[in-house]
């Protein structure tokens, strides 16, 4: 839309067309209104709901109770070697962040509208701040998760340091995603009804309730496309010691986060110019 | 010489009609895909807004052509009706909004205050609504800082600092919105309508505290209905109209070209066909009048004549639940009255069958002041849904006459004029005595 030469603080404002730059500068300009969007996003998430903190804890956690009971004992769904409370209270975690953030994320354009027709900024940094806020509740639930870990006398291997990198996977995968979304529910409102639908399938083609080894050989890789579907193995296999690292699927889940979130930002950043004047 | 701080070139917009109103849905999107697939699979879609010649009737410029050079220091005033493209020109100068041609080139640190207590949060304390609107409005937090006990100070809310600003009245609200924005200093200031807020003695103080701002030596970019701001605070003003700008001076003369020739006397307005007339699938307007009680849209109205606002209109929905409501504007672009039907009214309340209705309005003798009034319609249903607005429907101006003088010849000063009953008596004489009277 326009360019700054900070030196001379001369900015230019021109039409302008097809894909643009994805300018990281000026981002980098607006880190203190990233930050206070995010903090706001925080503030208000445990402000207005009733339960609070405890939300962030009990979704997974009743989920996970209704999954041992169901999958876990009556369809009898394997786990491989592993409790299965823990085994979908692991996936559970990193699951639940991405569905909270893809679905702030997706809203957060439509639901911050005023703010967009009347105030500049690099509007990815709405999406951004409130797949960042969605950490805390991760956050909230993983020390529950611990706590389970420890309780059902689990000992964590090496293998634990690797869990910031799946964490980051996870946002940047609800990052790609919500951006996506974001933009198409400011251009079209309808995708708002669509994407709690998107959500809930994604969580059954996600290995929460079930391990991935149950999808067959050949096409665990194509499974990994699911970017989800990295982060979950890799979750299990940093916190419950188990033995086989999540090769080809993970680099797959790397891959196609990566190529979403490229798509994502570019496709967003070409809508980007029109948000003010549809929302 | 005094450096170019804004240097607009040829700025300008098209909007797609309705694209503001409302948005589109990826259902209608998909569906109106496959049909142009399947009727017309060799034409490329239009895909953007036409060419200064073509002939399109999808898209409005909204702003056109708009060129203009503002040194650094200077306040100028943008003027001209709603929907000439003042505000659409201030949000491409804020980036809000791209141009669809031109381009401007700014420089300095813009600040746009389109709206005040943007991004306030309800469920957020003063103080985190301070610091939050003050980041979004663009200022440091070392900045937000510094001017904490200020703006705190200014906004006299120094008891409830730490309450969440849903339990604010909405007087403190304004005050505090007010507040943040107006420690905003940048070197390019952007300002939109957001003085018409709070009670007169609140925009007062709005109003001084810009004129602060245009003192200060700070470049000002000033939009408002109130002219009589604008020729104080600005020496320079634009006029826009229908997109264009069709004058830039100095502030008065465009001021008073501004009152001289955009309102043209309007007194009746007839639409015989419904099809054709303003308004749309709920409501068309017929007619609209104004006329002296008993006479008709030629004769004259003035200070002492009664007169009748008129309007006829088409019903085109069963059951709906319709009102009318009148704003009066005088020169000054100041509301005189509001005026929507007594409770007592033979249809108030009443679902309203299809067909034509009228409502007239009487307006008595000795209310409007003289001068030019202008009359915005609203269709409101339900109460609270205003489903057709029509600006300037109707202006008329309205004269002075000599037997409502009273003794004085100069133009009274006021929004009303009215003839108030008024006793004179003599209480008490000054005893005079000793002073050679007798």
């Amino acid at each position: 839309m326009g360019k700054t030469n900070s030196a001379r603080l001369t900015t230019t404002v021109r039409p302008s067309s097809g894909w643009v730059a994805l300018r990281p500068r000026e981002l980098w300009d607006y880190r203190e209104l990233f930050y206070f969007l995010t903090w706001r996003d925080i503030k208000v998430r445990y402000k207005q709901t009733a339960l609070g903190a405890a939300w962030a804890v009990l979704q997974p956690f009743l989920t996970m109770v209704v999954f041992s009971l169901f999958f876990g004992s009556l369809a009898g769904i394997p786990s491989g070697g592993t409790p299965y409370p823990v085994f979908a209270f692991a996936a559970l975690v990193p699951w639940t962040f991405f569905a909270t953030a893809v679905a702030l994320a997706s809203n957060s354009l439509v639901e911050q509208e005023r703010i967009l027709a009347k105030v500049y900024f690099p509007r990815l940094i709405v999406p951004a701040a409130a797949v960042l806020a969605s950490l805390v509740d991760l956050a909230i639930a993983f020390v529950v998760l611990l706590i389970m870990i420890l309780v059902y006398g689990i000992v964590p291997s090496a293998a634990i340091v690797t869990l910031p990198f799946f964490v980051m996977l996870a946002a940047l995968a609800a990052l790609a995603v919500g951006l996506w979304l974001s933009a198409l529910n400011v251009l079209y409102r309808d995708v708002r009804y669509v994407i709690p639908f998107l959500v809930q399938l994604w969580l059954f083609i996600s290995p929460v309730a079930y391990p991935s080894s149950l999808v067959p050989q050949p096409w665990d890789a194509v499974y990994g496309l699911n970017p989800m579907a990295g982060v979950i193995e890799g979750f299990r296999w940093a916190l419950l010691g188990e033995a086989e690292p999540p090769g080809p699927m993970l680099a797959v889940s790397v891959a196609a986060t990566a190529a979403l979130l490229v798509g994502g930002l570019l496709y967003f950043r070409r809508m980007e110019r029109s948000f003010a004047d549809v929302v | 010489m005094a450096a170019v701080a804004v240097r607009a070139v040829e700025l300008g917009k098209t909007y797609r009609i309705g694209e503001r109103q409302s948005y589109q849905t990826a259902r209608d999107a998909i569906a109106a895909a496959a049909r142009r697939r399947l009727r017309r699979p060799n034409e490329r879609r239009h895909a953007g807004p036409p060419g200064r010649s073509a002939v399109d009737h999808e898209w409005i410029w909204a702003l056109e052509d708009v060129s203009f050079e503002l040194d650094e220091g200077e306040v100028l005033g943008i003027i001209g009706r709603n929907g000439a493209g003042k505000s659409t020109l201030l949000k491409i100068l804020a980036r809000i909004t791209e141009p669809t041609k031109g381009h401007a080139v700014i420089t300095g640190r813009i600040g746009a205050l389109l709206e005040v207590g943007t991004g306030f949060h309800p469920e957020l304390t003063g103080r985190e609504n301070i610091t939050l609107n003050g980041a979004i409005l663009g200022m440091r937090r070392a900045e937000i800082d510094r001017k904490f006990d200020d703006i705190v100070t200014f906004a006299g809310v120094e008891r409830f600092i730490d309450t969440p600003v849903k339990r604010y009245s909405t007087g403190m609200h304004a005050r505090l919105a007010f507040a943040v924005a107006a420690h905003l200093e940048p070197e390019i200031l952007i300002v939109d309508e957001v003085l018409a807020v709070g009670d007169a003695a609140f925009q007062k103080r709005c109003m001084g505290k810009m004129g602060e701002a245009a003192r200060s030596g700070r470049t000002v970019l000033f939009v408002s209905h109130n002219l009589a701001a604008i020729e104080s605070l600005c020496g320079r003003a634009i006029w826009l109209d229908g997109g264009r700008s069709v004058a830039d001076g100095s502030s008065s003369d465009v001021v008073s070209r501004y009152l001289s020739s955009s309102l043209s006397v309007l007194s009746d307005h007839l639409w015989p066909d419904p099809d054709l007339a303003p308004g749309n699938e709920r409501v068309r307007i017929r007619r609209a009048q104004v006329r002296p009680e008993g006479g008709n849209p030629d004769d004259e109205i003035s200070v002492t004549t009664p007169f009748v606002i008129e309007f006829e209109y088409w019903n085109m929905r069963a059951g709906a639940h319709l009102n009318l409501s009148l704003h009066v504007y005088n020169e000054q672009g100041v509301v005189v009255f509001n005026a929507v039907p007594t409770e007592e009214g033979a249809w108030q309340g009443r679902p309203f069958p299809r067909g034509l209705f009228r409502d007239t309005c009487h307006v008595p003798a000795d209310l409007l002041n003289d001068g030019l009034h202008r009359i915005e319609l609203l269709v409101v249903e339900d109460l609270s849904r205003v489903i057709h607005r029509m600006e300037d429907v109707l202006v008329f101006e309205v004269r002075d006459a000599d037997d409502n003088r009273d003794g004085w010849y100069e133009r009274r000063p006021g929004t009303v004029r009215p003839r108030l009953a008024w006793e004179t008596e003599h209480l008490l004489p000054v005893d005079s005595g000793g002073h050679g009277d007798g």
